[in-house]
């Protein structure tokens, strides 16, 4: 009585979560992170290197620069997508 | 120590429902709220990765004292990237969606397509 | 869409500067508390989507076309790419920070640990943060705008 795409449905979703839940018994502990080097030398150098009482905001501008760019770029590639695809175009008749 | 993971579990939970909600509704808006479940589950994941026990923000304006533990920046910041990856991806569906429903006049995904 | 009752309109005109404002501060100490560019330019944006849900679709299309909204998109973008070249011409690296330690605006540099707030600090990141911030109000209020221009006449709808 159910159709063969409900069961191959259930059968990806049983074995998607069948993985997942084996792998919350396989990961570190939450709170005790596995390599906090780079992080501790940011938290430290980061009021002198870049003058900025906050750590996200330096690590978002100043040591990972690249990637806010990435961002903006696809943020102003999806609304020029969007304004150019809901258009009014004038009916000719 | 299983107690420990609870926010792993949460994260599970919200990858299951998203993918039921994408495999098995046939409305499109459900289909596009199932995608934004997942995209949900894998940013609370990427910002669990970042904490340390008993430790504050890592802000120094008005902090409890010089020498106290911070949590990590880096994980914070690549989260705030893909929310708005997120938000812009958002956009186009229900755009696509849009379009789809002033052409065809339904919003039920077993009868569009299938025109020779 | 159609515009909703007189009571609607009356809270919206008063607690749209409070939005505006909390915005705006939300933005600007970026280098200092919680926030910055995308934070601040998403609170601006919801506060100027709840003026075109309280008034209407058909008010607002008299008074902005889309195409205004693209000049101040634009300028955010390019401010942003040119303080990143600037950093190449002074400094010697792509997004290199040349402000911290001259004594131009934004320039002073804290002492370690944790201090008062002071918003002479940070260098470049406090222009970075402008410019980003007018890019995402102008984005997401262009993408609020254009949906609810398109979805007026639809077939069954209202």
């Amino acid at each position: 009585m159910f159709s063969n795409r409900d069961l191959f449905g259930a059968l990806f979703l049983s074995v998607v979560a069948g993985f997942l839940i084996f792998s919350i018994f396989t990961i570190h502990p939450f709170g005790f992170p596995n390599t906090p080097e780079m992080d501790d030398y940011i938290i430290n150098n980061c009021q002198e290197e870049t003058g900025a009482n906050n750590g996200v905001t330096s690590v978002v501008f100043d040591y990972r620069g690249m990637d806010t760019l990435g961002e903006a770029t696809v943020l102003f590639t999806a609304v020029a997508a969007v304004v150019m695809l809901l258009r009014r175009v004038k009916k000719n008749d | 120590m299983m107690a420990y993971n609870l926010p792993y579990l949460a994260v599970v939970a919200l990858v299951i429902i998203g993918l039921y909600a994408l495999l098995f509704r046939r409305n499109l808006i459900k289909m596009v709220i199932g995608i934004t479940l997942i995209e949900s589950g894998v940013n609370l994941f990427l910002i669990t990765l970042g904490f340390r026990k008993d430790s504050v923000a890592p802000i120094y304006t008005g902090a409890p004292s010089s020498k106290s533990v911070m949590s990590l920046p880096v994980p914070q910041a690549l989260t705030l990237t893909s929310i708005v990856i997120g938000v812009a991806v958002l956009a186009l569906m229900l755009t696509l969606v849009i379009h789809l429903y002033r052409h065809y006049g339904t919003l039920d995904s077993g009868k569009i397509g299938g025109e020779k | 869409m159609t515009e909703m009752s007189k009571i609607v309109k009356t809270i919206t005109n008063i607690a749209f500067p409070f939005v505006l404002i909390y915005g705006l501060y939300v933005i600007s100490h970026g280098h200092l508390t919680p926030g910055g560019g995308f934070q601040g330019g998403a609170v601006v944006a919801s506060g100027l989507a709840m003026i075109l849900v309280a008034y209407g679709s058909n008010w607002a299309i008299k008074k902005v076309k889309e195409k205004d909204l693209s000049i101040f998109e634009s300028l955010g973008a390019i401010g942003f790419i040119s303080l990143a070249i600037l950093g190449l011409i002074f400094g010697s690296v792509f997004f290199k920070n040349f402000l911290t330690g001259k004594e131009i605006l934004f320039g002073k540099i804290p002492e370690f640990g944790s201090t008062i707030a002071n918003i002479n600090t940070a260098g470049v990141i406090p222009w970075m943060n402008f410019a980003v911030g007018l890019k995402v109000i102008a984005g997401l209020f262009a993408i609020v705008l254009v949906m609810a221009y398109g979805t007026r006449h639809l077939k069954g709808g209202a």
